[in-house]
């Protein structure tokens, strides 16, 4: 590796670009050095980090972005969100860790009906990661943040023994903007509330499932990783105050997310199978596997509980939009002190939708 | 899909619906035994009992491989990974059923034990050929559906000239179950079984056919009608069994055509008759012993054997005092009758085998019906979700 040149030069920041040989993307590995602090962390962030988010506030080089506060009107609020990413394998078909990554916290920010405005990013590498795939992630979350229009600002890095970690572990932290007239949380459903979700369920847990090792089967499913907050701004704009309860259903699905909302907001729902979108492909996939399709994750999809006046509304602005086209109107919340998810099947007959209990497993018989 | 669709169309089920409501007489009872988890889970999430009349009764049998697989023969597993420093490959759902001293698979996996959860006896042997060094053993679960590709994997074990490869046998046989629910002593203990007929299982009888079960409707005049899995099987079997017990009728009926024979698969029936021998009798968990009701390897392939490679005893454990779960195997009582089910006793804490996969009694009452003992929900509201 680099380093023994590395180790004569004197700073990073101050060695002639011909005194350093720069980092081997094809070939090269993470190792212990990345991690520590010193030249070759440097040389990591200049080459790959800043050079992929390039943006003003990174480029001031601290070890905090500093910025002036978004102008607010009253009543504004901040947004604070964070969640970190670890997915195995990195890569699956529509996406991988590092558009996850950038997603799931715009996401987080965009379920309180926030505008996105600035993200961080640590990332955990494991000594012996290539630095092809961590260049390929990299890229990948830049791209997104770049779709997305939220600059990742700040960061840190640092590296764990191989065998401690998986690859990559990237935590990401987004701030944001709710509007003065939006009020969106978990506890606002009331009895009589219509309940909509975004499109079909289930393609990123299938999507992620299909490249398991011990699992290869064939399938076309992409995982349906995107940033919704437009989606959302649109669902705002489309009727202001509707929307009580934003969520996105990502780990536990579905029905583990609507179980949360119920809980939250001391309210039960009944639901209807025949009008739960999923792709033919999800459906067979969950089959062969002993899996519901209710309980797998979903990284690009959200369930929205709006006052019945406007539901209508709401619905035509999800459909109008891209990542709203296949939206439907789901069912209904219902007064109910259990705070149960009931549904009725495609079969007429009624059932629960009940929380996941530990992680799905694939059935035997 | 379409093939699949076909069986779980809603109108079709709604029209046999009204044939067993019109069929079944209202001066009686009728109550039947589902052996198979599997269409304990296709009945509680196609809601298939909410269409069924006040008097027809569906019974959760023993048919659940992981309901009825005894502690003690999880503590050995987990001894083979803790103590013989094995890599134990299982079944997922095997992970979580609890163990003696607090401990489950999933639980010695976190101490440190290499289990690890496997989709076929096939990734076992791949898990085998990648680690000469270490020994590997399969915890071979289930009834006749699994027990053929178990057999396979051992036969291939040997053509391979594996020498770190075995299985713990833990395969059990359906018919000696059946006959043990309406049969056993404790029967006498509990009271009459309240059993008019049985929905067959599926993938089991595909493997063994039809012909097993016909001594048993004989020999206790039981109606038996095997069932696929989807919800419109076993709405179809429901009202064939009606049929049976109007007519005073006991015999096999095959509503699964599609996929079941009378003789069932020859080829699965020798391999395993190859591979393994009768045990005179096994513990199930539920159940207590049952004679010549599991299967173990025979001695031509004992150094496939765990049982016979490792220093293993098998020490029985007795279940939780105040878990039901061999009342409710035998269908005596319900999952409700149980005082810790729902409290102490749920999915994420399971007391009780039953409680442990979707398809055992308890947890599919618990995450599927729990509703329907409780209550509740303003009916208008739903109808305006239609
Ligand atoms: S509720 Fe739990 S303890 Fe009670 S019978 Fe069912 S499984 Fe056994």
């Amino acid at each position: 590796m680099s380093d023994n040149v590395m180790d004569e030069a004197v700073t990073a920041s101050t060695v002639k670009k011909s005194y350093v040989r720069p980092l081997d993307f094809k070939n090269g590995r993470v190792d212990m050095n990345h991690g520590a602090g010193g030249r070759a962390a440097s040389q990591l962030i200049e080459e790959l980090f800043v050079k992929a988010f390039d943006n003003e506030l990174l480029r001031q080089g601290n070890d905090g972005a500093v910025f002036a506060p978004p102008a607010l009107p009253a009543g504004a609020r901040l947004v604070m969100a964070t969640d970190a990413h670890v997915v195995s394998p990195l890569f699956f078909p529509g996406g991988d860790v590092g558009c996850l990554s950038v997603h799931g916290t715009v996401n987080d920010l965009a379920m309180s009906g926030a505008k996105p405005l600035y993200l961080t990013a640590s990332f955990i590498l494991e000594e012996g990661f290539a630095l092809a795939d961590l260049k390929r992630v990299v890229e990948s979350m830049a791209a997104a943040a770049r779709d997305a229009g939220v600059p990742i600002v700040t960061g840190d890095t640092k590296v764990v023994e191989r065998g401690k970690g998986d690859g990559v572990f990237i935590s990401t932290t987004g701030l944001g903007v709710v509007a003065p007239d939006v009020d969106i949380g978990g506890a606002n459903a009331r009895a009589g509330d219509v309940i909509l979700l975004s499109g079909t369920v289930g393609e990123h847990g299938v999507a992620v499932l299909s490249q398991r090792e011990s699992l290869q089967f064939e399938t076309s499913i992409a995982s349906d990783t995107a940033a919704l907050h437009e989606l959302v701004a649109a669902m705002l704009a489309a009727a202001p105050g509707a929307v009580r309860v934003l969520r996105d259903p990502t780990r536990g699905g579905l029905a583990t997310t609507l179980n949360e909302i119920a809980r939250q907001s001391g309210v039960g729902m009944v639901l209807e199978e025949a009008q739960i979108p999923v792709l033919p492909q999800v459906d067979a996939a969950c089959e062969l596997l002993g899996l519901d399709p209710l309980y797998i994750a979903n990284e690009g999809k959200l369930i929205a509980v709006c006052a019945p006046e406007q539901a209508a509304a709401v619905l035509a602005a999800m459909r109008a939009h891209p990542l709203g086209a296949k939206a439907e109107r789901i069912g209904v919340v219902t007064e109910d002190p259990h705070h149960f998810v009931q549904m009725n099947t495609r079969f007429g007959g009624r059932r629960m939708v009940d929380w996941l209990s530990g992680e799905q497993l694939p059935r035997i018989c | 899909m379409k093939y699949i669709d076909e069986f779980r169309d809603g109108e079709l089920a709604r029209q046999i619906a009204v044939r067993i409501a019109a069929e079944a007489k209202p001066e009686r009872n009728y109550s039947f035994m589902e052996f198979c988890g599997g269409h304990t889970h296709a009945i509680s999430r196609y809601g298939v009992d909410s269409l069924l009349p006040a008097n027809v009764r569906m019974v959760h049998g023993p048919g659940c491989p992981v309901c009825v697989l005894p502690i003690g023969r999880i503590d050995m597993a987990i001894r083979l990974a803790l103590e013989h420093d094995a890599i134990v490959c299982c079944y997922g759902d095997t992970l979580r059923v609890p163990a003696s001293d607090g401990l489950s698979l999933m639980k010695a996996k976190a101490r440190g034990g290499d289990i690890r959860m496997v989709y076929s006896p096939s990734d076992a042997l791949a898990i085998a050929r990648d680690n000469p060094a270490r020994e590997v053993v399969f915890f071979a679960i289930g009834f006749e559906t699994t027990t053929p590709p178990t057999a396979a994997a051992i036969r291939s074990a040997q053509q391979q000239g594996l020498k770190n490869f075995s299985v713990l046998c833990c395969h059990v046989l359906t018919p000696a179950a059946i006959a043990h629910v309406l049969n056993s002593p404790e029967v006498k203990k509990y009271g009459t079984v309240p059993i008019d007929g049985f929905v067959g299982p599926a993938h089991v009888s595909i493997v063994i056919g039809s012909a097993p079960y016909e001594p048993f409707a004989q020999e206790y005049m039981k109606p038996v009608v095997i069932a696929g899995f989807e919800p419109l099987d076993v709405m179809q079997a429901i009202l064939m069994l009606i049929r049976q017990v109007n007519e005073g009728r006991a015999e096999v009926e095959n509503e699964f055509t599609r996929a079941v024979t009378r003789d069932g698969n020859w080829i699965a029936i020798d391999l395993m008759d190859e591979i393994f021998e009768l045990r005179a009798a096994f513990e199930w968990r539920g159940l207590g012993e049952v004679p010549l009701s599991a299967l173990r390897i025979c001695g031509k392939y004992a150094q496939f054997d765990a049982e016979r490679r490792f220093p293993l005893e098998y020490a029985p454990v007795a279940d939780n005092k105040a878990c039901e779960c061999g009342a409710i195997l035998r269908g005596v009582k319900r999952p409700t009758d149980c005082k810790i089910f729902g409290t102490v006793c749920t999915p994420e804490n399971p007391v009780g085998s039953c409680m442990v996969s979707s398809e055992g009694a308890c947890a599919a009452h618990y995450s599927y019906g729990r509703f329907r003992s409780i209550p509740v929900v303003a009916e208008t509201v739903t109808e305006a979700a239609a």
